[in-house]
């Protein structure tokens, strides 16, 4: 009766002779991306596709944002907002280097944010930096904003991936050549095929731990190819994967797991307020009453989504759902028409870009809208080149359908000018106020009220937010589920066996 | 071994057949579908062929039989618009070169040609396509315009031979203008390989067509196209691969249709020319 | 004979100008702005001058398109907007695939569709001529690129023998690369091969006729030595002319295909260009494959001028 102990210990002998070969976990990533980035300058061009390689792997900010959209430190160490909101005082780093090996000081940042806000600046968030009036650099490691008016979103702007401090030495050079002072550091680029990174052996914070030698990001645009790559192991994760409906296929595959987050992708359906029919809340109300949220999200992106009453997603701080406020109900939305004066119908054209979320739901939009005697015509709109050309920048629209990426971005329906055309005194103050506070409880406050405005205001047809479609290694651990900024933060990725 | 032994036009009538059927098809489209093309059903997505509706559903739910059928229409009324468009400004252009072979306008017009052959036909549809939106419009213009240097060089070379002939000597001397004799002698008697041409054609047409709606250039949705379908199905080939097949057919069979009856034309009235393009 | 070649290369050189300049034209009326791409949706009208002005878009077309001539004739064509890099580098890295992308999918087509096509001659109206047949017009009518997604779904979704799309680069391997192309190859080759069949059959046919061919059987000469030695070497001429005339549908057929596949090859980087309203790396692309199509034209008449019997029996 001693053979059993015997083959126990005699197992315990062979795992533990073979543990060290097998328990020795790679360091090494391949992930998957659909769009290859346009530059890898995250402060000279808006693709978010730039900031996915780049922020947080090779670039920094003086703060960061977190998976949970919670603003850290980073370059900078702690900072001080004076009562009025006016001042905010920088303690930086010691011991920062960036890659090529220059110092980071208060100088450095000083100039990468004067780069971003001055007349030369092609920042695509130039306008974060518009209430900063000057900067000054009393020692190496302390920065004063100086504000001329109150900016309670600067902090968080600050963690963008368009407010990374670069050296001005390599300013120019980046764009091709990244030099950061993040964890990782760039090894080369094959145009169209792929970015190669790898680990920075001087990185300044000890206290990361960073388990990963190199990183490729490879662009593959075809989500057919995307699953083939993943199920053959040529790429171990594709956070962002290209098409819902190959989802399920994963299911059946041991080594590979799913995970599905939010996004900050709000589908939403535009409309320009400024012109009939849409100057009348009731047709737009009626509009939204006409649109069963979850059958589109069903027929366009395999129900995989949120719902989303106004433009704000569940990742945002202070998140309420709002679909209930104007729920299905095509019955309401022809009485509603009728009372508009529309009983005999109505028709417009929407113009839809040629990605396949906004093609699908403008076909289902169609046939929801035919019900209620709302005739929909779809005219194709190539993006970004003619889409920004005609809507955003001419606004010859009607309709049109797009997913709006950027976080956090409820104050578009506050800007003047901006394609909605849309305008309306009561939200524009409650934006001005988010700004003119720096207290976090009294600006969560005021998201809900803006967001509740928006939702019974309906200035655009709020539909869903996208689905972050995470698939890749089971082994794999560290990505974010959730996509409160678009990124790929490498930092906490590693394997386990 | 003789050449000339008969055979019966196997070819064209197998052509004449298809594209008969694919007509039929186009035609009764427009009166009767099994089912709405564009009525969604959403649970009853990407359901096979014969479970629902004779040919399955696609990813919204809609019969793909009724989708196909009105898919023949809109490629078969673009395929013949562009043809028609490149034919008439083609032989047009032929015709009015061969009048004076070495003159300024027929070098300008011949170099013209070369300049548009030289660009391949996607990449200026494409740019086409940016220029003016994708459309029914656009997609004929882009396809027609393609086809103009083809007529305009068959149509020059076959005008010059007959310019060359007695006859046209003879009405010349009668004191007929070059406008005149053209339209009166010269053309009835280059229709021969225009027609020919045209059929051919016309098979092109449709799979560039094809090939524009892949590249979503091509008509706007609701209306189905084969090309659009493809480009659609391609994500859903692990799910549903008959959503890939079926549109593909279709466009492979109607192609095969024109380009066997150009053959068989080309056969029936030059025995001689078998074989080539 | 030189003076006609002359007179042929003049001739190339103003399509060439031509070609270039209507790109030019058409790029620049296009609606949409490099700029404004580039900067996306937050940004300021003050910001868009600045990148304006720093990409040189804010000068007069004329002096663009000169400036862009004559750094081509240095052989400098320019930044790509959106890469930042040159774009000769960048047409460089995209040629690397592109043309042996190309290069398999024609030798594919002549080595099926030649062997098919003499076959085809020699046993006329027998099994393997309507088998031929048949294939030819098959394979002329199927779509490229769905006979690559038919492709696709045997040997990717299905067999997963091989990979759906994407290209690994050189630098992994050989055979890996190489693997990546096959279906992408095949795909691009079966129309050129339906085409070449029905000309390899034609000419050998035509040949077979003529006098010194029959003299060749009556001398006692095997039917596969006369097929071989002595009429395939004089149907060469119509076959090569076909062969010059179809790369403009290989060239074209590639922009389709690599998009399939998603191959980062001139074609893909074409339509990524068209997108971004990156004028610089388009006209550059649309070109360099436009002169691509006229010089293999010109080659091709050069060529069939060797390769013609009685071409060159005619003195110069």
């Amino acid at each position: 009766m001693k053979i059993p102990g015997l083959v126990l210990s005699l197992a315990l002998a062979i795992s533990s002779l073979t543990a060290p070969a097998e328990a020795a976990p790679r360091t090494d990533i391949v992930l998957g991306m659909g769009i290859e980035p346009a530059g890898l300058d995250p402060t000279i061009a808006a693709p978010v596709a730039i900031g996915q390689v780049t922020w947080q792997n090779v670039f920094e900010g003086l703060v960061t944002i977190d998976r949970d959209g919670k603003i850290r430190p980073q370059l900078a160490e702690s900072w001080e907002i004076s009562p009025d909101g006016l001042t905010y005082t920088f303690k930086l780093r010691q011991n920062v280097a960036f890659h090529d090996g220059s110092a980071f000081d208060s100088g450095v940042a000083k100039a990468a944010l004067d780069r971003a806000r001055g007349a030369q600046s092609v920042n695509p968030q130039k306008r974060f930096f518009e209430a900063v009036a000057s900067i000054d650099t009393p020692d190496p490691q302390t920065l004063v904003l100086h504000l001329s008016r109150p900016a309670g979103s600067l902090l968080y702007w600050l963690g963008w991936p368009s407010s990374v401090i670069v050296h001005p030495k390599t300013a120019d050079s980046n764009k091709t050549e990244p030099v950061g002072t993040g964890p990782f550091v760039f090894d080369r680029w094959v145009k169209g095929d792929r970015v190669e990174l790898k680990r920075n052996p001087n990185y300044w914070d000890k206290s990361a731990n960073i388990a990963l030698d190199k990183a490729v990001f490879r662009f593959i645009a075809d989500p057919q190819a995307q699953s083939a790559a993943l199920v053959s192991g040529d790429v171990d994760a594709f956070p962002e994967f290209g098409a819902p409906e190959l989802m399920s296929s994963f299911e059946s595959d041991d080594r590979l797991t799913t995970a599905i987050g939010n996004t900050e992708l709000k589908v939403v359906a535009g409309m320009n307020n400024a012109q009939k029919p849409f100057t009348d809340k009731r047709v737009r109300e009626a509009l939204m009453r006409a649109l069963d949220r979850t059958t589109i999200i069903d027929g366009a992106w395999s129900a995989l989504g949120t719902p989303i009453g106004s433009h704000y997603t569940p990742n945002d701080r202070a998140y309420v759902d709002l679909t209930n406020v104007y729920p299905y109900d095509p019955e309401k939305a022809k009485s509603l028409l009728k009372e508009a004066g529309y009983g005999d119908g109505l028709s417009f054209t929407i113009k839809v870009p040629q990605m396949s979320y906004a093609t699908r739901t403008a076909e289902i939009m169609q046939t929801m809208f035919a019900e209620v005697g709302v005739t929909l015509a779809i005219e194709p709109t190539e993006f970004p080149a003619k889409w920004v050309q005609d809507v955003f920048k001419n606004r010859d629209y009607d309709m049109t359908i797009v997913a709006h990426a950027e976080p956090m971005d409820i104050d578009i329906y506050a800007r003047d000018p901006y394609y909605f055309n849309y305008r309306n005194t009561a939200f524009d103050v409650v934006m001005t106020k988010v700004e003119a506070t720096a207290d976090p409880a009294e600006q969560d406050k005021l998201y809900v009220e803006a967001q509740k405005i928006l939702a019974e205001d309906v200035p655009a047809l709020f539909l869903f937010v996208m689905p972050k479609l995470g698939v890749w290694d089971r082994k794999l651990q560290g990505l974010w589920v959730n996509e409160p900024i678009p990124s790929n933060v490498l930092s906490e990725v590693h394997w386990q066996e | 071994m003789s050449a000339s032994t008969r055979k019966r036009p196997l070819g064209l009538i197998a052509g004449l057949v298809l594209t008969g059927l694919l007509l039929a098809v186009a035609l009764l489209s427009l009166v009767w579908t099994p089912a709405s093309p564009t009525k969604m059903q959403i649970l009853l997505k990407l359901k096979p062929p014969l479970v629902a509706g004779l040919l399955g559903t696609d990813q919204y739910g809609r019969d793909i039989a009724s989708l196909l059928m009105v898919g023949a229409w809109n490629s078969l009324s673009i395929a013949f618009l562009s043809v028609l468009i490149g034919a008439g400004v083609g032989t047009a252009l032929g015709l009015a070169c061969a009048i004076k072979r070495a003159g300024i306008f027929a070098t300008l017009v011949l170099r013209g040609c070369d300049v548009l052959f030289a660009i391949p036909p996607i990449l200026s549809a494409m740019m086409l396509g940016a220029f003016i939106g994708p459309g029914r419009f656009t997609a004929i213009i882009a396809i027609g315009v393609f086809m103009i240097p083809v007529f305009t060089r068959i149509a020059f070379a076959a005008a010059s031979r007959i310019w060359a002939r007695d006859y046209i000597m003879a009405a010349r001397a009668c004191g007929k203008g070059a406008a005149r004799i053209s339209i009166e002698h010269v053309a009835p008697n280059i229709a021969t390989p225009i027609l020919v041409q045209v059929t051919i054609q016309l098979g092109l047409a449709i799979l560039t067509e094809a090939g524009l709606s892949f590249l979503g250039l091509g008509l706007p949705p609701p209306a189905p196209t084969w090309g659009r379908m493809l480009a659609e199905a391609q994500t859903f080939l692990r799910p549903a691969p008959w959503l890939a097949l079926l549109p593909g057919l279709a466009i492979a069979l109607s192609v095969l249709g024109f380009n066997l009856i150009g053959d068989g034309f080309r056969d029936l009235l030059d025995p001689k020319a078998e074989t080539g393009r | 004979m030189i003076g006609l070649v002359l007179r042929r290369l003049a001739g190339l050189v103003l399509t060439l100008v031509a070609v270039s300049a209507l790109i030019f034209a058409v790029m620049n009326i296009l609606p949409g702005d490099a700029a404004a791409i580039m900067l996306g949706t937050s940004a300021s009208e003050d910001t868009l001058a600045a990148l304006r002005s720093e990409l040189g878009l804010d000068r007069p077309v004329v002096w663009r398109y000169l400036a862009w001539i004559a750094g081509a004739l240095h052989g400098d064509f320019g930044r790509s907007y959106t890469y930042g890099v040159p774009v000769s580098e960048l047409i460089g890295e995209r040629l690397s695939l592109t043309l042996p992308l190309a290069g398999i999918a024609l030798v594919l087509s002549v080595l099926v569709s030649v062997p098919l096509g003499v076959a085809a001659a020699a046993r006329r109206r027998g099994i393997i001529d309507g088998l031929a047949t048949l294939f030819a017009q098959m394979s002329v009518a199927m779509p490229a690129f769905w006979v690559a997604i038919l492709l696709i779904i045997l040997f990717s979704v299905q067999g997963g023998w091989l990979p759906a799309g994407g290209f690994p680069g050189w630098q992994v391997g050989f055979w890996p690369a190489l693997k990546a192309l096959i279906l992408p190859s095949v795909a691009l080759a079966l129309p050129q091969a339906g085409v070449l069949t029905r000309v390899t059959r034609g000419a050998v046919l035509d040949v077979m006729h003529e006098d010194f061919a029959r003299t060749a059987r009556a001398k006692g000469i095997s039917r596969r030595v006369t097929l071989w030695r002595h009429v395939l070497p004089n149907a060469a001429g119509p076959i090569v002319t076909v062969l010059g005339l179809q790369f403009t549908f290989l060239v074209a057929g590639a922009v389709l295909i690599e998009n399939v596949f998603s191959l980062p090859g001139l074609g893909r980087l074409a339509y990524q260009a068209l997108a971004q309203r990156d004028i610089v790396v388009m006209q550059a692309v649309v070109l360099l494959l436009s002169g691509l199509v006229i010089v293999v034209n010109f080659l091709v008449d050069l060529l069939q001028m060797r390769l013609d019997p009685r071409l060159r029996a005619t003195p110069a």
